[in-house]
Protein backbone atom coordinates (compact mmCIF):
# COMPACT_ATOMS: atom_id res chain seq x y z
CA UNK A 1 0.00 0.00 0.00
CA UNK A 2 1.16 3.41 -0.52
CA UNK A 3 1.04 6.63 1.50
CA UNK A 4 2.08 10.09 0.89
CA UNK A 5 3.19 12.48 3.77
CA UNK A 6 2.30 16.33 3.36
CA UNK A 7 3.74 18.22 6.56
CA UNK A 8 5.90 21.76 6.03
CA UNK A 9 8.16 20.27 9.31
CA UNK A 10 10.70 17.80 7.66
CA UNK A 11 10.51 16.07 11.26
CA UNK A 12 6.88 15.33 11.18
CA UNK A 13 7.06 14.01 7.97
CA UNK A 14 9.98 11.55 9.16
CA UNK A 15 7.66 10.57 12.00
CA UNK A 16 4.58 9.79 10.17
CA UNK A 17 6.29 8.18 7.08
CA UNK A 18 8.15 5.80 9.71
CA UNK A 19 5.11 4.76 11.31
CA UNK A 20 3.49 3.93 8.13
CA UNK A 21 6.40 2.19 6.98
CA UNK A 22 6.66 0.25 9.90
CA UNK A 23 3.04 -0.50 9.05
CA UNK A 24 3.89 -1.78 5.73
CA UNK A 25 3.24 1.25 3.83
CA UNK A 26 5.37 2.73 0.89
CA UNK A 27 5.70 5.96 1.21
CA UNK A 28 6.45 9.85 -0.47
CA UNK A 29 7.11 13.07 1.17
CA UNK A 30 5.41 16.32 0.19
CA UNK A 31 6.48 19.89 2.34
CA UNK A 32 2.95 21.75 1.21
CA UNK A 33 -0.47 20.87 -0.39
CA UNK A 34 1.10 22.17 -3.93
CA UNK A 35 3.86 19.30 -3.90
CA UNK A 36 1.45 16.79 -2.76
CA UNK A 37 -0.63 17.59 -5.88
CA UNK A 38 2.23 17.77 -8.16
CA UNK A 39 2.98 14.08 -6.68
CA UNK A 40 -0.97 12.79 -7.65
CA UNK A 41 -0.91 14.87 -11.10
CA UNK A 42 2.75 12.81 -11.70
CA UNK A 43 0.54 9.67 -11.20
CA UNK A 44 1.72 8.67 -8.14
CA UNK A 45 -2.04 8.38 -6.63
CA UNK A 46 -1.07 6.43 -2.82
CA UNK A 47 -3.80 4.91 -1.03
CA UNK A 48 -3.74 6.89 2.08
CA UNK A 49 -2.83 10.67 2.14
CA UNK A 50 -1.84 11.95 5.45
CA UNK A 51 -1.58 15.78 5.44
CA UNK A 52 -1.36 18.74 7.85
CA UNK A 53 -3.31 21.59 7.83
CA UNK A 54 -1.05 24.74 8.44
CA UNK A 55 1.40 24.85 5.87
CA UNK A 56 2.79 27.57 3.41
CA UNK A 57 1.78 27.60 -0.17
CA UNK A 58 -1.20 25.47 -0.46
CA UNK A 59 -2.50 24.51 3.31
CA UNK A 60 -4.62 20.91 3.74
CA UNK A 61 -7.95 22.08 3.15
CA UNK A 62 -7.32 23.36 0.22
CA UNK A 63 -5.08 20.19 -0.78
CA UNK A 64 -8.23 18.37 0.62
CA UNK A 65 -10.55 20.27 -1.33
CA UNK A 66 -8.52 20.34 -4.85
CA UNK A 67 -7.74 16.57 -4.31
CA UNK A 68 -11.30 15.71 -3.65
CA UNK A 69 -12.23 17.36 -7.06
CA UNK A 70 -10.34 15.33 -9.02
CA UNK A 71 -12.56 12.05 -9.78
CA UNK A 72 -9.15 9.80 -10.79
CA UNK A 73 -8.37 10.27 -6.94
CA UNK A 74 -11.80 9.49 -5.53
CA UNK A 75 -10.30 6.44 -4.11
CA UNK A 76 -8.10 7.75 -1.94
CA UNK A 77 -8.50 8.23 1.85
CA UNK A 78 -7.16 11.51 3.17
CA UNK A 79 -6.14 11.18 6.89
CA UNK A 80 -5.75 15.33 8.57
CA UNK A 81 -2.90 15.30 11.05
CA UNK A 82 -2.81 18.39 12.48
CA UNK A 83 -2.71 20.67 15.61
CA UNK A 84 -6.00 22.36 14.82
CA UNK A 85 -7.89 20.61 17.60
CA UNK A 86 -11.13 22.86 17.44
CA UNK A 87 -14.59 21.47 17.03
CA UNK A 88 -15.59 23.85 14.12
CA UNK A 89 -12.10 22.70 12.47
CA UNK A 90 -12.62 19.24 12.45
CA UNK A 91 -16.30 19.76 11.19
CA UNK A 92 -14.61 21.81 7.86
CA UNK A 93 -12.32 19.50 7.36
CA UNK A 94 -14.88 16.39 7.06
CA UNK A 95 -16.90 18.71 5.03
CA UNK A 96 -14.02 19.44 2.74
CA UNK A 97 -13.81 15.64 1.96
CA UNK A 98 -11.50 14.26 4.28
CA UNK A 99 -12.27 10.73 6.29
CA UNK A 100 -10.44 10.92 9.32
CA UNK A 101 -8.60 13.36 11.55
CA UNK A 102 -5.33 12.80 14.35
CA UNK A 103 -5.02 15.70 16.26
CA UNK A 104 -1.02 15.93 17.55
CA UNK A 105 -0.12 15.58 19.77
CA UNK A 106 -0.40 11.53 18.66
CA UNK A 107 1.23 8.39 19.34
CA UNK A 108 1.88 5.69 16.77
CA UNK A 109 -0.64 3.17 17.84
CA UNK A 110 -3.31 6.62 17.42
CA UNK A 111 -2.89 6.49 13.81
CA UNK A 112 -2.87 2.22 13.57
CA UNK A 113 -6.14 2.56 14.88
CA UNK A 114 -7.33 5.20 12.71
CA UNK A 115 -5.61 3.13 9.89
CA UNK A 116 -7.93 -0.19 11.50
CA UNK A 117 -11.03 1.85 11.42
CA UNK A 118 -10.76 3.15 7.76
CA UNK A 119 -9.30 -1.16 6.75
CA UNK A 120 -6.32 0.46 5.87
CA UNK A 121 -3.60 -1.54 7.87
CA UNK A 122 -1.72 -3.74 5.57
CA UNK A 123 -2.04 -7.17 5.45
CA UNK A 124 1.49 -7.74 7.33
CA UNK A 125 0.57 -5.27 9.92
CA UNK A 126 -2.35 -7.29 11.17
CA UNK A 127 -0.73 -10.09 12.03
CA UNK B 1 15.96 -1.22 44.40
CA UNK B 2 13.54 -3.86 42.14
CA UNK B 3 10.50 -5.71 43.51
CA UNK B 4 11.75 -8.22 46.05
CA UNK B 5 10.07 -11.40 46.08
CA UNK B 6 8.49 -10.85 49.28
CA UNK B 7 6.62 -7.46 48.12
CA UNK B 8 5.52 -8.93 44.90
CA UNK B 9 3.95 -11.86 46.65
CA UNK B 10 2.23 -9.45 49.25
CA UNK B 11 0.66 -7.61 46.24
CA UNK B 12 -0.17 -10.78 44.58
CA UNK B 13 -2.02 -11.69 47.68
CA UNK B 14 -3.71 -8.66 48.28
CA UNK B 15 -5.00 -7.84 44.66
CA UNK B 16 -6.27 -11.77 44.40
CA UNK B 17 -8.01 -11.14 48.40
CA UNK B 18 -9.37 -7.84 47.12
CA UNK B 19 -10.09 -8.22 43.45
CA UNK B 20 -9.37 -12.19 42.96
CA UNK B 21 -7.42 -11.10 40.19
CA UNK B 22 -4.21 -13.31 39.82
CA UNK B 23 -1.12 -12.01 39.29
CA UNK B 24 1.50 -14.82 37.76
CA UNK B 25 4.53 -14.53 38.78
CA UNK B 26 6.82 -13.23 35.80
CA UNK B 27 4.62 -9.86 36.42
CA UNK B 28 6.49 -8.26 38.90
CA UNK B 29 7.60 -5.60 35.93
CA UNK B 30 3.36 -4.89 35.97
CA UNK B 31 3.79 -4.16 39.46
CA UNK B 32 6.70 -1.83 39.14
CA UNK B 33 5.10 -0.09 36.27
CA UNK B 34 2.20 0.58 37.78
CA UNK B 35 2.97 1.28 41.47
CA UNK B 36 5.62 3.45 40.29
CA UNK B 37 3.52 6.72 40.26
CA UNK B 38 2.08 5.89 42.98
CA UNK B 39 4.83 5.45 45.06
CA UNK B 40 6.75 8.74 43.94
CA UNK B 41 3.64 10.69 44.94
CA UNK B 42 3.89 8.67 48.75
CA UNK B 43 7.76 10.83 48.18
CA UNK B 44 9.32 6.89 47.90
CA UNK B 45 11.68 6.55 45.05
CA UNK B 46 11.42 2.77 44.76
CA UNK B 47 8.40 0.10 44.36
CA UNK B 48 9.56 -2.14 46.88
CA UNK B 49 9.85 0.32 50.00
CA UNK B 50 6.05 1.90 48.89
CA UNK B 51 4.84 -1.60 49.33
CA UNK B 52 6.62 -2.72 52.69
CA UNK B 53 5.61 0.90 54.27
CA UNK B 54 2.03 -0.15 53.14
CA UNK B 55 2.59 -3.94 54.42
CA UNK B 56 3.43 -2.54 57.59
CA UNK B 57 1.48 -0.22 57.92
CA UNK B 58 -1.58 -1.25 55.90
CA UNK B 59 -4.42 2.12 55.49
CA UNK B 60 -7.16 1.65 53.40
CA UNK B 61 -6.52 4.48 50.64
CA UNK B 62 -3.02 2.91 50.06
CA UNK B 63 -3.66 -0.56 49.32
CA UNK B 64 -6.84 0.55 47.39
CA UNK B 65 -4.75 2.49 45.78
CA UNK B 66 -2.27 -0.88 44.50
CA UNK B 67 -5.40 -2.67 43.85
CA UNK B 68 -7.14 0.02 41.49
CA UNK B 69 -3.59 0.71 39.88
CA UNK B 70 -3.12 -3.38 38.37
CA UNK B 71 -7.07 -3.79 38.03
CA UNK B 72 -7.25 -0.92 35.27
CA UNK B 73 -6.45 -1.66 31.61
CA UNK B 74 -5.56 0.36 28.69
CA UNK B 75 -8.91 1.03 26.81
CA UNK B 76 -9.52 2.51 23.26
CA UNK B 77 -12.71 3.41 21.73
CA UNK B 78 -14.31 0.81 19.44
CA UNK B 79 -11.38 -1.60 20.76
CA UNK B 80 -11.02 -5.35 18.69
CA UNK B 81 -14.05 -3.73 16.52
CA UNK B 82 -16.17 -6.47 15.87
CA UNK B 83 -18.50 -7.01 18.91
CA UNK B 84 -19.80 -3.35 17.90
CA UNK B 85 -20.15 -3.80 14.59
CA UNK B 86 -22.18 -7.28 15.51
CA UNK B 87 -24.03 -4.72 17.79
CA UNK B 88 -25.50 -3.11 15.08
CA UNK B 89 -25.43 -5.57 12.54
CA UNK B 90 -27.34 -8.49 13.84
CA UNK B 91 -27.85 -7.69 18.23
CA UNK B 92 -30.06 -4.59 17.76
CA UNK B 93 -32.15 -6.34 14.76
CA UNK B 94 -32.63 -9.14 16.49
CA UNK B 95 -33.68 -7.66 19.42
CA UNK B 96 -36.07 -5.98 17.60
CA UNK B 97 -37.59 -7.43 15.77
CA UNK B 98 -38.48 -10.36 19.69
CA UNK B 99 -39.64 -6.83 21.06
CA UNK B 100 -41.12 -4.39 19.49
CA UNK B 101 -39.69 -1.90 17.56
CA UNK B 102 -40.36 0.84 20.01
CA UNK B 103 -38.40 -1.66 23.08
CA UNK B 104 -36.24 -0.52 25.98
CA UNK B 105 -32.44 -1.71 25.67
CA UNK B 106 -30.50 -2.33 28.90
CA UNK B 107 -27.06 -2.62 28.29
CA UNK B 108 -24.36 -3.68 30.85
CA UNK B 109 -19.98 -2.58 30.21
CA UNK B 110 -18.60 -4.29 32.85
CA UNK B 111 -15.28 -3.51 33.67
CA UNK B 112 -15.90 -0.37 31.99
CA UNK B 113 -12.57 0.90 32.87
CA UNK B 114 -12.74 5.02 31.96
CA UNK B 115 -15.85 4.46 30.03
CA UNK B 116 -14.71 4.35 26.13
CA UNK B 117 -16.83 1.11 25.70
CA UNK B 118 -19.53 2.11 27.09
CA UNK B 119 -19.79 5.26 25.45
CA UNK B 120 -18.83 3.57 21.98
CA UNK B 121 -21.93 1.35 22.86
CA UNK B 122 -24.14 4.48 23.21
CA UNK B 123 -22.46 6.57 20.30
CA UNK B 124 -23.60 3.85 17.82
CA UNK B 125 -26.91 3.51 18.76
CA UNK B 126 -27.87 7.12 18.90
CA UNK B 127 -26.62 6.82 15.17
CA UNK B 128 -28.79 3.86 14.70
CA UNK B 129 -31.96 4.26 16.99
CA UNK B 130 -34.71 6.73 16.69
CA UNK B 131 -35.07 8.52 20.33
CA UNK B 132 -32.46 6.13 21.47
CA UNK B 133 -31.72 8.52 25.01
CA UNK B 134 -34.93 7.70 26.32
CA UNK B 135 -34.83 3.82 25.30
CA UNK B 136 -31.81 3.02 25.98
CA UNK B 137 -30.13 2.14 29.51
CA UNK B 138 -26.45 1.85 29.75
CA UNK B 139 -24.82 0.48 33.06
CA UNK B 140 -21.21 1.04 33.59
CA UNK B 141 -19.43 -0.80 35.86
CA UNK B 142 -15.66 -0.95 36.95
CA UNK B 143 -14.20 -2.44 40.33
CA UNK B 144 -11.87 1.46 40.46
CA UNK B 145 -14.07 3.98 42.07
CA UNK B 146 -11.38 6.75 39.92
CA UNK B 147 -12.37 4.60 36.76
CA UNK B 148 -16.09 5.00 37.66
CA UNK B 149 -15.54 8.80 38.53
CA UNK B 150 -13.89 9.39 34.93
CA UNK B 151 -16.67 7.40 33.11
CA UNK B 152 -19.65 9.87 34.87
CA UNK B 153 -17.24 12.69 33.81
CA UNK B 154 -16.99 11.23 30.29
CA UNK B 155 -14.01 13.64 29.80
CA UNK B 156 -11.38 12.32 27.54
CA UNK B 157 -7.83 13.67 26.61
CA UNK B 158 -6.93 14.50 23.25
CA UNK B 159 -4.82 11.69 23.25
CA UNK B 160 -7.57 9.51 24.39
CA UNK B 161 -9.79 10.81 21.63
CA UNK B 162 -7.28 9.94 19.15
CA UNK B 163 -7.02 6.44 19.96
CA UNK B 164 -9.68 4.88 17.91
CA UNK B 165 -12.74 7.17 17.85
CA UNK B 166 -13.66 8.25 14.32
CA UNK B 167 -13.61 12.01 13.64
CA UNK B 168 -17.31 12.04 12.37
CA UNK B 169 -18.26 10.31 15.76
CA UNK B 170 -16.05 12.69 17.68
CA UNK B 171 -17.62 15.77 16.65
CA UNK B 172 -21.46 14.35 16.55
CA UNK B 173 -21.21 13.12 20.08
CA UNK B 174 -18.48 15.24 22.27
CA UNK B 175 -18.04 19.05 22.60
CA UNK B 176 -14.23 20.64 23.18
CA UNK B 177 -14.28 21.01 27.45
CA UNK B 178 -10.78 22.81 27.65
CA UNK B 179 -8.18 21.10 26.81
CA UNK B 180 -10.36 17.70 26.65
CA UNK B 181 -13.39 16.60 25.23
CA UNK B 182 -16.61 15.83 27.14
CA UNK B 183 -19.29 13.49 25.85
CA UNK B 184 -22.34 15.22 24.91
CA UNK B 185 -25.10 15.66 27.55
CA UNK B 186 -27.57 13.56 26.23
CA UNK B 187 -25.15 10.62 25.85
CA UNK B 188 -23.75 11.17 28.97
CA UNK B 189 -27.20 10.95 30.43
CA UNK B 190 -27.43 7.56 28.36
CA UNK B 191 -24.97 5.72 30.87
CA UNK B 192 -25.23 5.14 34.35
CA UNK B 193 -21.77 4.19 36.01
CA UNK B 194 -21.08 2.96 39.52
CA UNK B 195 -18.62 0.96 41.49
CA UNK B 196 -18.97 -3.00 41.16
CA UNK B 197 -16.55 -6.09 41.88
CA UNK B 198 -17.33 -9.12 39.44
CA UNK B 199 -15.94 -11.50 42.11
CA UNK B 200 -18.06 -10.59 44.91
CA UNK B 201 -21.91 -10.97 45.13
CA UNK B 202 -23.14 -8.38 42.22
CA UNK B 203 -25.85 -5.82 43.60
CA UNK B 204 -29.24 -5.86 41.97
CA UNK B 205 -29.38 -4.48 38.00
CA UNK B 206 -30.41 -5.52 34.96
CA UNK B 207 -32.12 -7.73 33.33
CA UNK B 208 -29.48 -6.97 30.83
CA UNK B 209 -30.47 -7.09 27.03
CA UNK B 210 -26.89 -7.00 25.71
CA UNK B 211 -23.21 -7.65 28.25
CA UNK B 212 -19.95 -6.76 27.45
CA UNK B 213 -17.66 -8.25 29.51
CA UNK B 214 -14.37 -8.09 27.48
CA UNK B 215 -10.84 -8.94 28.42
CA UNK B 216 -11.97 -9.41 32.09
CA UNK B 217 -12.36 -12.99 32.52
CA UNK B 218 -8.55 -13.75 31.58
CA UNK B 219 -7.21 -12.33 34.68
CA UNK B 220 -9.46 -14.93 36.97
CA UNK B 221 -9.00 -18.47 38.06
CA UNK B 222 -11.53 -20.97 36.75
CA UNK B 223 -14.14 -21.18 39.91
CA UNK B 224 -13.85 -17.51 39.77
CA UNK B 225 -14.33 -17.26 35.90
CA UNK B 226 -17.17 -19.99 36.29
CA UNK B 227 -19.00 -17.92 39.23
CA UNK B 228 -18.42 -14.69 37.71
CA UNK B 229 -20.31 -16.23 34.57
CA UNK B 230 -22.61 -17.25 36.43
CA UNK B 231 -23.95 -13.95 38.37
CA UNK B 232 -23.78 -12.84 34.82
CA UNK B 233 -26.28 -15.14 33.61
CA UNK B 234 -28.82 -14.47 36.30
CA UNK B 235 -28.35 -10.70 35.66
CA UNK B 236 -29.33 -11.44 32.22
CA UNK B 237 -32.69 -11.99 29.69
CA UNK B 238 -32.96 -15.57 28.87
CA UNK B 239 -32.42 -14.28 25.11
CA UNK B 240 -29.67 -12.09 26.05
CA UNK B 241 -26.14 -11.65 24.23
CA UNK B 242 -23.35 -11.96 25.66
CA UNK B 243 -19.44 -10.76 24.36
CA UNK B 244 -16.43 -11.76 25.81
CA UNK B 245 -12.68 -10.75 24.66
CA UNK B 246 -11.48 -12.04 21.54
CA UNK B 247 -8.95 -14.84 23.39
CA UNK B 248 -11.67 -15.31 26.18
CA UNK B 249 -14.48 -18.01 25.98
CA UNK B 250 -17.13 -19.98 28.12
CA UNK B 251 -15.89 -23.19 26.66
CA UNK B 252 -14.51 -25.49 29.19
CA UNK B 253 -15.71 -22.73 31.62
CA UNK B 254 -19.66 -22.96 31.88
CA UNK B 255 -21.67 -25.27 29.84
CA UNK B 256 -24.66 -22.86 30.40
CA UNK B 257 -24.20 -21.05 26.92
CA UNK B 258 -24.14 -21.13 23.59
CA UNK B 259 -21.42 -20.03 21.20
CA UNK B 260 -22.79 -17.92 18.26
CA UNK B 261 -21.15 -16.44 15.53
CA UNK B 262 -21.86 -13.06 14.43
CA UNK B 263 -19.85 -11.79 11.65
CA UNK B 264 -16.19 -12.00 12.64
CA UNK B 265 -16.70 -12.38 16.41
CA UNK B 266 -18.42 -14.99 18.60
CA UNK B 267 -21.29 -14.07 21.10
CA UNK B 268 -22.38 -16.36 24.12
CA UNK B 269 -26.40 -16.71 24.80
CA UNK B 270 -27.88 -18.45 27.49
CA UNK B 271 -28.93 -22.28 27.06
CA UNK B 272 -32.62 -22.95 28.28
CA UNK B 273 -32.77 -25.22 30.79
CA UNK B 274 -29.38 -24.89 32.00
Amino acid sequence: MRALVIDDSRAMRRIVSGILEGLGYETQQAGHGREGLDVLEGGWVPDLVCVDWNMPVMDGLQFVSAARSNPAWRSMTIMMVTSESEHTQIVRALAAGAHEYVIKPFTADAIRDKLALLGLLPQEALL
Amino acid sequence: MSLTTTSFDWVRQLVHRESAIVLQPGKEYLVEARLLPIARRAGLTDVSSFVESVRTRPSPDNTRAIVEALTTNETSWFRDGDPFTALTSTVLPSLLAARGPSARLQIWSAACSSGQEAYTIGMLLEDALPNAASRVSITATDISREMVERTRAGRFSQLEVNRGLPAPMLVRHFVRAGTEWQVAPQLRRMVTASECNLAAPLPRMGPFDVVYLRNVLIYFDLSTKQAILRRVRDLMRPDGWLFLGAAETTLGVDDSWERVVVGRSSAYRPLKGK
